[in-house]
């Protein structure tokens, strides 16, 4: 077994386990604000062993679901041009914009979409298609900004002129802060997310603990990370001493990662940006920096990001907040299913309410 | 000529001598031979009968091409209604512009195939379309085969106390293929699996008769066909985890991409529920042919959950399997 | 949200390196790691690019903690 296999070493998460069964005495809300450790939590089984007094709130699932229907709209627009090729991650091709258009139906009526792993390798389809302008669609949170950030500046390096990014980059801290802001939300603790933080490091969720006396561990994504954040948690909310903790040291820095955040800040800058199912959060995303308009999607002639109505009977924003379970949201497993996902938990394989469809026995 | 012409597909001369020099050649036997409008077959008792078509992007790929695949896919399906696969048609929609020497490898790869299987190709037809309006090559193929067993295994007979098993590692087809993909590049020492079921499901009903259910899990994969079978025998499915075998580096690709295995497609993989008393029987018979080497026990059917497929993690908990909305697309959250 | 895999470094070659998982390879951009990876190290992988290097003296020492914490024997 190496060192990294032991993570998920049954034995030892079995003991782990145990010991939380025996120190969860008093009731705990946990909110994981990570899709990933939304399915790790499901997937492995550990939802349906947590201790009773243990309920798990799923967040806000990943950056992805939370792309507005405006912004949708506004990539649908750019895809339907006849010189544009649509490059992107493979999540975003279901994420419906109004009238439940996606990715997927303009492919349908003709548009040229590529599906890519890397931000590099739509460059490799800008190179091969020199007649076209080929629209990277840069969506994610600090962990995916800087790999599109380096991105461009490869970009400008290479000289290649028919390459951009439409930045919809969403930044995890200001949403954390929006959801404690609402004096309704119900969430006793945060895991917080390991790979945006081996970006950013700690002290950005310094509030957490200062303002709101929230206690908060990052951890990783194995069974054996999320028991021992989950332990780490009883034990804060027992000394009444919350606290930011890291827990996943074997790749988080508390200081994070400076060189990537570097990356981000040369080509990005902080602006107020638009959730879905949230709503307008100040200063949670990210848009290119006038040095490298040259690269910005949104600059090109015609681009707007176009009003989109409110999304009708969604409540995604209570489900975020905690305030409710998602099989008890109206829409549900009726209007609001994957087929035809209406709001953010729904719309991303990580979302709450998707997890919660997909992996839940007893429904 | 070096590329596929509309002229092959009008029915004239042009076709006449396109269709001897390659169809016949490769795939050639005494029934094809009468180029009759039909095939004249006899066939005694119950048969099972199988058709799909087959689209696949590349053509070529890690571990075969669309020609083996086109006979593979068709052959196990027939297979598993526990018949012996024996005659095969074929049609082919060919694009104007294919490159003769790939559809050379490919007719040669289905006569291979098909003297592989022991089927014989006994009807054809071939159609060209306009550069655009087929992408290169698509095959249907239908089958037919004789049932060798009573009760035939059949995806209803799933019953409570059954054990299941599979014939090998799980989601080769489906990373080879993927590692194929633009936009995707990265190198796996893995190849699809396709290949003929026919003899495999003949020994194994000659020495355990009684299996109950047998299905290849192709598309969807291993997930989906459970979920399939729960809901047709309207039984439970609780699977281990654990048990499920997965070459590492399908595993390793899968993390990457953020995909499941098993929901990865396989091509010469089967699925086999039966009786427990006879688990241990099928499972010598499986693992002694190469095909079948890799077979283990999964999991059982169960009363609980009718309908749907709960999956036993290494930690103990429990969880559902479900089917998926669409395709599997790679994913960075 | 951030799937971020482990990746073995097996070759480096200024900013890319070939990293493997399971047998798999990949060539990965090392513009954004703070601290130059060696052969033999682990990367976490997202998107194409080395995020940070994977501390493995950091995660035996974390196991054992926990083994030595739950009196269990050490692997």
């Amino acid at each position: 077994m190496n060192s990294f296999d032991a993570f998920k070493d049954p034995k030892l998460c079995r003991a782990l386990l145990d010991r939380l069964l025996a120190e969860a005495d008093q009731p705990l809300r946990f909110m994981e604000v990570c899709g990933t450790h939304t399915v790790s939590i499901f997937q492995s089984g550990l939802r349906s062993l947590l201790p009773a007094t243990i309920t798990h709130v799923t967040g806000p699932g990943c950056p992805v679901c939370v792309t507005h229907e405006s912004e949708v709209a506004c990539f649908l627009e750019l895809a339907k041009r006849d010189d544009v090729i649509i490059a992107t991650f493979g999540d975003l091709m279901r994420v419906p914009g109004p009238k439940g258009k996606s990715l997927k139906t303009a492919q349908a009526d003709g548009a040229r979409v590529e599906i890519v792993y890397s931000p590099i390798d739509a460059l490799a389809v800008a190179a091969a298609n020199p007649g076209r302008t080929v629209v990277f669609l840069g969506v994610g949170f600090e962990t995916t900004a800087p790999a599109v950030a380096a991105t461009i500046r490869l970009a400008r390096e290479q000289n290649l002129k028919n390459f951009r990014v439409l930045c919809f980059h969403k930044l995890v801290p200001p949403a954390l802060e929006a959801l404690l802001a609402d004096p309704e939300t119900n969430i006793d603790a945060f895991i917080l997310p390991g790979h945006v933080s081996a970006i950013i490091g700690a002290a950005p969720y310094a509030f957490l603990a200062d303002r709101y006396h929230v206690p908060s561990v990052i951890t990783g994504f194995e069974p054996l990370d999320i028991l021992s954040a989950l332990l780490e948690i009883v034990a804060m909310r027992k000394s009444g001493q919350p606290a930011v903790v890291n827990a996943y040291t074997r790749v988080v820095a508390d200081s994070g990662n400076p060189v990537a955040r570097a990356v981000m800040d040369e080509v990005f800058v902080p602006v107020d940006a638009l959730w879905r199912g949230l709503g307008l959060l100040p200063g949670s995303g990210l848009v290119i920096r006038e040095a490298f308009a040259d690269f910005d999607a949104m600059r090109l002639p015609g681009v707007t990001l176009p009003d989109a109505p409110p999304l009708a009977g969604c409540r995604c924003g209570e489900v975020l907040k905690g305030k409710m379970a998602p099989n008890e949201c109206p829409l549900f497993d009726k209007a609001c299913t994957p087929a035809t996902p209406v709001g953010p938990c729904m719309v991303s394989t990580e979302g709450g309410c998707a997890a919660f469809y997909k992996y839940k026995l007893d429904l | 000529m070096d590329k596929v012409l509309l002229d092959y597909g009008s029915g004239g001369r042009a076709s006449h001598r396109f269709v001897a020099d390659l169809f016949f050649k490769h795939l050639g036997n005494d029934i094809l031979a009468r180029m009759d409008d039909a095939a004249v077959l006899s066939l005694t008792g119950p048969v099972a009968m199988s058709t799909d078509s087959f689209v696949v992007d590349p053509i070529f790929f890690p571990g075969g091409d669309i020609g083996s695949l086109a006979v593979h896919g068709t052959v196990n399906d027939v297979a598993m209604m526990g018949a012996r696969p024996l005659y095969l048609t074929c049609g082919f929609i060919l694009e104007e512009g294919l490159p003769m020497d790939d559809l050379a490898r490919i007719v040669a790869s289905m006569g291979e195939a098909a003297r592989a299987a022991r089927v014989r190709i006994v009807a054809g037809d071939t159609k060209v379309v306009p550069r655009g309006a087929a992408d290169k090559i698509f095959i249907n193929t239908t089958g037919i085969g004789e049932i060798m067993v009573d009760p035939a295994p059949s995806g209803h007979r799933a019953a409570v106390g059954d054990v299941v098993l599979v014939s090998g590692n799980m989601g080769d087809h489906g990373l080879a293929i993927l590692s194929t993909r633009a936009g995707l590049s990265f190198d796996a020492p893995v190849v699809s699996d396709s290949a003929s079921l026919g003899g495999l499901v003949g020994k194994l009903l000659a020495a355990v008769p009684g299996v109950h259910v047998l299905r290849d899990p192709t598309r969807g994969g291993l997930a989906t066909t459970l979920n399939e079978i729960a809901g047709q025998s309207n039984v439970g499915i609780e699977i281990n985890e654990a048990d499920i075998p997965v070459d590492p580096a399908v595993a390793g690709g899968c993390s990457i991409l953020g995909l499941d295995p098993l929901y990865l497609a396989n091509e010469g993989k089967f699925l086999c529920i039966l009786p427990e008393p006879q688990a241990q029987a099928a499972l010598a018979v499986l693992r002694a042919d190469p095909l079948g080497s890799g077979a283990v026990a999964i999991g059982r059917v169960t009363a609980e959950h009718a309908g749907k497929v709960a999956m036993v993690t290494p930690l103990g908990g429990k969880r559902l399997l479900g089917m998926l909305e669409g395709e599997q697309l790679p994913r960075i959250c | 949200m951030c799937l971020a895999v482990p990746m073995e470094v097996i070759a480096i070659n200024d900013k890319i390196a070939d990293v493997e998982i399971g047998g798999v390879t990949r060539q990965v951009r090392l513009d954004l790691i703070d601290a130059a990876p060696a052969l033999g190290d682990f990367v976490i992988v997202h998107a194409g690019f080395a995020i940070r290097r994977m501390d493995r003296d950091d995660a035996m020492e974390t196991i054992k903690l926990f083994q030595e914490g739950l009196g269990l024997e050490l692997i």
